[in-house]
């Protein structure tokens, strides 16, 4: 079991950081192992925010030696960043594992993202224009405390509260996933993916990359493959239903658009509000109380059913 | 049964032991058992612990600050002390309110509440002002739930008595297992409702999803819209004069009743070709890989 969330303001920018935050801890006990956030800010084009990782959280326990490779892999990081003349304009790190990159960029970022992930250790979270990818281990209030996330303003956002099932209480398996490396991409899932090690073959053959062994990053990668392929978020969303075998909900959000899409049996939750300038979804409707306490009018998307909204 | 002994009991076939015991068998299926409601006999519906409480005491909780619960804890408090209409309010999509009360009370939420609400009930009757998550009156035997708004998957589940209404929409999966009493779904339903029902009756204005009454035993739907696919060995039956008198009476009673009256309505019941347990399981298919 797993909760997940989305909400877009239509046309205007608010504190998704601060709303995402309020309705993922309302989910905390549909997993309490980690918590992660895809948040949309206003784009800015010709720069790019990159956000990677360069340990495990748990690495840092492991004793010496830890901190002197992650200052080599973060001086390497870099060394490439400067080879695909990618220019650093500011550089933050909320820990010493997690670091927020702004560049200027005009080249390849497929390549520069390839050429990065190849050093042992980093994984590049998210790359866009607006997406800012956080995740770590916790709920959302620890999660959103360390990152900064309570003040984040954008149009829109997806989130993610993880009991992991089939795979390691990491960052690596925590969700959101970035469709790598379409930028602006992020996917959040709740359900099991049946036939996965199929799927993944398929992908790994047509050259995608997987970081973890957790089948929601199929989701993540089965979009990208079809974003990449001139198909609409939406056309993507339907045929997932098709192809994608298990139960499963899941949400994506591109730099303007967030959609959901739910399998053939409706087996897994999603309670969608819609408004004329707000639509809020999420696990349970206790998430959107979270951020919505008036009396408010909801109800549960059907099977097969796939929506798509615009900023 | 007076002065019926053990060993005349036993002397008896399974129907003829049934009608001693004040049970009736169910001559159309023979596979399931019903007690007769007998007014004379009212301790048989009344548990023993159940607190007697008086309608016209009224108490009301501000549920905003207090856990799930803190507030199940506070109405048995309030029935222990004879309150017989509690309203509920800001109960704002809290999980399992209001489970397991197994005595008459009016039980009023002026919003909306999350999965499992007054789940395992017994008696109460309970007005929703809001909408309820999954599985709302899961287990319930006897009362009535109305839900003002729409409803989430797996609504009645396993349902024994009473009457579940909800005068919005709900999810997928409605009266899954359903084991008796009514469902009253105002607006449509969603794939798979009626799945393994084996008594009862569901009542659906609108439309339903794929699958209507999959693997159904026994028990009867009524679709007033369009349906979107049947499921395995359900079968569409032909709508009687008892039947459009029960319609006719239920909705009404609910304010549900479309313009158009009910003759409109389908009516699925279960074709019985998946009653055959004795043949066996045939072999597994092996999978290529």
């Amino acid at each position: 079991m797993c909760g997940i969330a989305g909400l877009i303001h239509k046309g205007k920018s608010s504190n998704v950081g601060g709303e995402m935050t309020s309705m993922l801890q309302a989910l905390k006990h549909r997993g309490p192992d980690s918590t992660g956030f895809a948040v949309y800010g206003e784009p800015s084009e010709g720069d790019y925010i990159m956000r990677a990782i360069v340990a495990e959280r748990e690495d840092i326990d492991k004793g010496h030696g830890i901190l002197d490779q992650i200052k080599s892999r973060i001086d390497e990081v870099e060394k490439r960043l400067e080879e695909h003349g990618a220019t650093v304009k500011t550089k933050d790190n909320s820990t010493p594992y997690a670091l927020r990159y702004v560049l200027s960029h005009d080249g390849d970022t497929e390549a520069m993202a390839r050429h990065i992930e190849e050093i042992d250790g980093v994984e590049i979270l998210s790359l866009g224009n607006g997406l800012e990818l956080i995740k770590d281990l916790g709920d959302a209030g620890d999660v959103a405390e360390l990152y900064g996330l309570d003040e984040f303003a954008g149009t829109h956002a997806i989130g993610h509260t993880r009991m992991a099932t089939e795979s390691d209480v990491d960052i690596r398996s925590a969700h959101p996933y970035w469709a790598f490396p379409y930028n602006d991409v992020s996917v959040v899932h709740n359900g099991q993916i049946t036939n996965y090690w199929i799927m993944r073959r398929q992908m790994e053959r047509k050259g995608h990359r997987f970081q973890s062994n957790c089948d929601s990053e199929l989701l993540a990668v089965y979009t990208a493959d079809n974003l990449n392929n001139g198909i609409s978020l939406e056309t993507s969303l339907k045929r997932s239903i098709e192809e994608i075998d298990g139960v499963f909900t899941y949400l994506v959000a591109t730099k303007d658009q967030l959609g959901m899409a739910k399998d053939t049996m409706a087996a897994k939750p999603l309670v969608l509000y819609e408004s004329d300038d707000l639509i809020a979804m999420a696990s349970e409707e206790v998430a959107i109380r979270a951020i919505l306490p008036e009396e408010i009018d909801t109800y549960d998307p059907y099977d097969e059913e796939v929506r798509v909204w615009q900023a | 049964m007076a002065g019926m002994t053990d060993a005349q009991l036993s002397e008896m076939n399974q129907e003829e032991r049934a009608e001693a015991l004040g049970m009736t068998s169910e001559q159309l299926t023979g596979r399931s058992l019903f007690m007769e409601f007998d007014p004379d006999a009212e301790d048989r519906f009344v548990y023993p612990w159940a607190p007697d409480v008086d309608f016209n005491r009224r108490a009301e909780i501000d549920t905003d600050e207090m856990s799930t619960t803190e507030v199940n804890a506070k109405m048995r408090e309030l029935m222990e002390a004879g309150h017989g209409t509690i309203v509920v309010k800001n109960p704002r999509g809290k999980h399992s309110l209001g489970v397991g009360i197994l005595n008459k009370l009016n039980l009023i939420y002026e919003g909306s509440l999350g999965y499992f609400a007054v789940g395992l009930i017994d008696g109460p009757n309970v007005r929703i002002n809001g909408r309820v998550g999954w599985s709302c009156g899961e287990n319930m035997m006897s009362g009535t739930v109305v839900i003002e708004k729409n409803a989430g998957s797996t609504f009645g589940a396993a349902i024994r008595g009473g009457d579940l209404v909800c005068r919005g929409s709900v999810g997928s999966r409605t009266g899954i297992d359903m084991k008796g009493g009514t469902i009253i779904v105002g607006g449509d339903t969603g794939a798979l409702s009626g799945f393994m029902m084996q008594r009862g009756r569901m009542i659906v204005c609108g439309n339903a999803g794929k699958n209507l009454g999959d693997s159904m035993y026994d028990g009867t739907i009524y679709v007033g819209g369009e349906i979107r696919s049947l499921g395995v060995d359900a079968v569409e039956a032909e709508l009687t004069e008892l039947d459009r008198a029960w319609l006719t009476r239920k909705l009404t009673q609910y304010e549900l009743m479309p313009e158009n009256g009910v003759d409109h309505f389908t009516k699925i019941v279960a074709g019985k070709q998946l009653w055959n347990y004795d043949n066996l399981e045939p072999n597994e298919k092996k999978l290529i890989l």
